[in-house]
């Protein structure tokens, strides 16, 4: 009996060793640094809020944490679409004015691997900026690094909120320097290729309501033209 | 005993890492696809949208009855002639299997465009450009511009159009936008 005990419990704490290594593992999942950083494209920049209050709609399968809005948007509830969640908002340039209206649909993907500090999600965005045309931007994203400095700490805090500065890229690809693959389809920017990557700024989050005060911002170097001037 | 929980402990971790390796912590759901082969090559699906049921969102300036109830959709004037709407789509079984967005805009002076956005989760997005006029009143045709997962590199063409419900159908439905999509080879980088 005390053999089994014994079994079972190195079962328990080797289980519980290899997520805490999962964890803390300070190299999985953080990029800070944007690849378009260091090129010589004109970037521009497209920012909008995650707070789901603050899109014009969101919606997902109702059972998340980020709340469908406006409340009576029809929900994602359907098995196939379970595991998608889209946001409509209004996008604003580096000064905060609007410059245009994008889609975003994204899904968890399949090729997530928490061994390597990937938990992704496949995403699109669906832009419309006037005067320029509309943009296709393609693109995985790896959230390992918000989930664990965000979220996890979020529901372990007793007021079940986290506060402070955090800034990182979730652009993971497909693009081989982790950058997303853009596509002008129309007016002046039909044909134009790009590439781009999109970062979070976030300081408050709750894990009842989801991103509070969460930025995203997407930024797009294009070589050719500046689709937001 | 002490040896056991050193058993223990390995078979713990490795058992775990093994798991988390072997076994996908996302598994989409997957509807069989309806795909008929074309008779001059490539192949055709047919995606469906049931109005107004499966509108998610329309969104236009000025709209007197946004849907949703409560959407407020920006009144800026340089979102003029344009609008976005999102549906859930489905496919010929008429079941839900992904979303999609439809944006147009008819402004006039050549910068009118209708475009769709598929999204199907557990394969792939296309992004369809449509003509801004339909050709005959009724239908618009366009391209599949970029595809993504299993569309990705796809060349093919689209037909949309509305078929309005017969009398003996679903009584609120107004009837139902039909996507017809015809992949027919590869685009030239991926060959």
């Amino acid at each position: 009996m005390k053999y089994l005990i014994a079994l079972l419990f190195g079962l328990a704490c080797g289980t519980a060793l290899l997520i805490a290594g999962l964890y803390l593992n300070p190299f999985a999942g953080r990029q800070s640094l944007s690849p378009l950083a260091v090129s010589d494209n004109v970037l521009v920049v497209l920012n909008y809020s995650m707070a789901p209050a603050e899109s014009l709609v969101f919606t997902n399968d109702g059972e998340s944490v980020r709340k469908p809005y406006p409340l009576k948007v029809q929900q994602l509830w359907e098995p196939a679409v379970q595991k998608t969640w889209v946001t409509v908002t209004e996008m604003t340039n580096a000064r905060g004015e609007p410059v245009g209206i994008g889609i975003k649909f994204s899904s968890n993907s399949e090729k997530s691997r928490p061994l390597r500090g990937e938990a992704l999600v496949d995403s699109v965005w669906h832009i419309f900026l006037p005067g320029r045309g509309t943009l296709l931007v393609e693109q995985v994203e790896n959230y390992w690094a918000l989930l664990r400095e965000i979220v996890i700490p979020a529901r372990w805090s007793s007021s079940d909120s986290w506060r402070g500065s955090w800034h990182g890229s979730i652009t993971f690809g497909p693009g081989a320097l982790g950058t997303a693959k853009v596509t002008g389809q129309s007016g002046a920017i039909a044909g134009m290729t790009a590439e781009g990557t999109e970062s979070v700024n976030a300081t408050v989050y709750s894990s009842l309501d989801g991103p509070l005060a969460m930025q995203g911002s997407l930024t797009i170097g294009t070589p050719t033209a500046n689709p937001a001037r | 005993m002490f040896r056991t929980f050193i058993f223990g402990l390995l078979l713990g971790l490795f058992g775990a890492g093994a798991y988390l390796h072997l076994v996908p912590i996302v598994d989409q759901h997957r509807v069989p696809s309806h795909v008929t082969v074309q008779t001059n090559g490539g192949n055709q699906e047919v995606f469906s949208i049931r109005l107004p049921a499966d509108r998610i969102m329309s969104g236009q300036p000025g709209a007197a009855a946004p849907v949703p109830a409560g959407l407020e959709w920006p009144a800026t004037p340089a979102y003029a002639g344009f609008g976005a709407e999102l549906f859930k789509i489905r496919d010929r079984d008429d079941t839900v299997i992904g979303v999609a967005s439809r944006m147009r805009r008819a402004a006039g002076a050549g910068n009118d465009f209708v475009e769709w956005v598929i999204h199907l989760p557990a394969r792939g997005t296309m992004f369809l450009v449509l003509e801004p006029k339909p050709r005959d009143g009724q239908a618009r045709s366009g391209t599949l511009g970029v595809g993504t997962g299993e569309f990705e590199f796809r060349r093919g063409s689209v037909s949309e159009s509305f078929v309005r419900d017969s009398e003996d159908e679903d009584p609120d439905s107004d009837g139902r936008i039909d996507l017809r999509v015809a992949l027919v080879g590869l685009q030239d980088q991926a060959k």
